[in-house]
């Protein structure tokens, strides 16, 4: 599985800050950032850092997995709805398979997604986990 | 009064424990041995984990309560003995992913486990020649110990981070600083060598403790404090047992090297864990409190640094997970599960 550098580098920003785009004329979000509105077929779009929590709408777990995601397995795929509405595919991570459940809180965290051997390169990207929530109140 | 302190803290835990005990069982240690380090169990980097996403979650919660625009941040150091890369700089991820770049200086720095206080101290110095408003300094790991070698029971992941910036702005204001250096061969590792190798007991008396002493006296010396002045002290913490000694050597209680004590419970993150002590200070720290922390990295050096805590901190305390909330979050693994997430097994591409 080779990462070409040309790819990691063009995406970089949407994948490391969660930088999806918003239609200017229906005013709807998509993710990951496309040239045309998916809603309404609009070019006339504009960057918008999205929220890093959300909600597992749906997810599967994929036990036959690509290659050089043995170390996954069980590979946990969850579509996420952020708390703007936007709906994002993304691994979910942290999480045994029979943790998971439609409904839980997640949030967004960088972690490896795609290693290239030894020797290429490393592919850093979103995935999903627990949510955790800072408690109130001065610890002891 | 020094012109800089600490803006912004934040810590990051990996997720996975693994208790000492089922190390001392697989490889056979007497029994009595993790509890000799005290050490209970360890933090360890789930497998897509590396130095550079913790360093990314412990810079962000950094940035959370620092409450500053990232643009304004003109200096990342990243120090870590993990690079994922050896040649192309972590920092620059880590900068890139909060929304630091372009207009920043950015570099990885080696000093064993010292390695982010350096870049502390030098982000504290931009910050008060005028040359950066802000900077952040990075210290994390995914410590590697060869398996079954007496280090596997503490070698951990995890990190901290800093926002440092003008005292105006501080948390956490730096009141001295001083460093102690020297070559003292007491823990390496060659450019293609996987593992670390130590000088086993010489990693203490001319190591850790001649040169932590060295630089706490100076800075005791240089500032005219004494040990009871301090409310806190923070010392590096390659085991349970080392901070508590060198702090009895020192002359510094107990009670006050225990709050920022966190190896017992998650294990030596390397360049991780005496600046998790410190996060985890300031996590409870009060207004007008002084803190002592004194980093130490192999080969040798240490800095010893006196804070004192502002009426700033008590908001921000609340505006990120704690290292104990991270200390609190975790789920056990077995050794076979622990050696997948850490690469110990020989394997092909699958």
């Amino acid at each position: 599985m080779r990462l070409s550098p040309a790819m990691l580098w063009r995406t970089r920003i949407p994948r490391y800050r969660l930088v999806g785009r918003e239609c200017l004329e229906c005013g709807r979000r998509h993710y990951p950032p496309r040239p045309v509105c998916p809603h309404c077929g609009s070019r006339r779009l504009r960057d918008v850092v999205l929220p890093r929590t959300g909600t597992v709408e749906t997810y599967t777990v994929i036990y036959t997995v690509m290659e050089g995601f043995r170390d996954r397995a069980p590979h946990v795929i969850a579509l996420v709805r952020l708390d703007d509405g936007t709906r994002v595919l993304a691994p979910l991570t942290d999480v045994d398979p029979s943790g998971v459940s439609t409904g839980m809180r997640v949030e967004a965290t960088l972690r490896r997604i795609r290693v290239d051997g030894d020797t290429g390169l490393i592919g850093y990207g979103l995935s999903f986990r627990p949510l955790m929530e800072p408690r109130q109140g001065a610890s002891k | 009064m020094r012109k800089s302190g600490i803006v912004g803290w934040g810590a990051y835990i990996p997720r996975y424990r693994i208790r000492a005990s089922e190390i001392a069982t697989l490889w056979g240690w007497e029994p009595g041995v993790p509890h000799g380090l005290g050490v209970e169990e360890k933090a360890v980097a789930g497998v897509d984990e590396d130095a550079v996403t913790i360093g990314v979650e412990a810079a962000r919660n950094a940035l959370r309560r620092a409450g500053v625009d990232p643009a304004r941040i003109g200096a990342v150091f990243f120090g870590t003995e993990s690079k994922p890369y050896a040649v192309k700089p972590s920092a620059t991820i880590v900068a890139e992913a909060l929304g630091i770049t372009p207009n920043t200086m950015a570099s990885d720095l080696e000093f064993a486990c010292r390695a982010a206080s350096e870049g502390m101290r030098a982000a504290l110095g931009l910050v008060e020649s005028g040359f950066i408003e802000y900077g952040l300094a990075v210290g994390a790991d995914t410590a590697q110990a060869s398996p079954g070698d007496v280090l596997e029971f503490t070698a951990a992941s995890g990190g901290a981070a800093f926002v440092l910036g003008p005292a105006g702005d501080s948390v956490a204001v730096l009141e001295d600083v001083y460093t102690y250096v020297t070559d003292t061969p007491d823990f390496w590792r060659r450019g293609l060598s996987p593992y670390p190798a130590h000088g086993e007991g010489f990693t203490g008396e001319p190591a850790y403790f001649h040169h932590i002493e060295s630089a706490v006296r100076g800075l005791l010396e240089k500032t005219g404090l004494r040990p009871s002045d301090f409310d806190y002290a923070v010392f590096h913490q390659p085991n349970g047992k080392f901070p508590l000694r060198v702090a009895k050597k020192l002359g510094f209680p107990r009670e006050k090297v225990l709050p920022g004590l966190v190896t017992p419970h998650v294990g030596n993150t390397y360049n991780g864990s005496a600046l998790l002590g410190l996060a985890r200070v300031l996590d409870q720290a009060r207004p007008g409190q002084r803190i002592l922390v004194a980093p130490f990295g192999s080969g040798s050096g240490s800095d010893a640094y006196s804070f004192i805590v502002t009426d700033r901190i008590v908001e921000r305390q609340i505006l990120a997970p704690r290292v104990d909330d991270y200390i609190a979050r975790k789920t056990y693994a077995d050794y076979a599960t622990y050696a997948k997430m850490r690469g110990l097994y020989i394997r092909t591409t699958f």
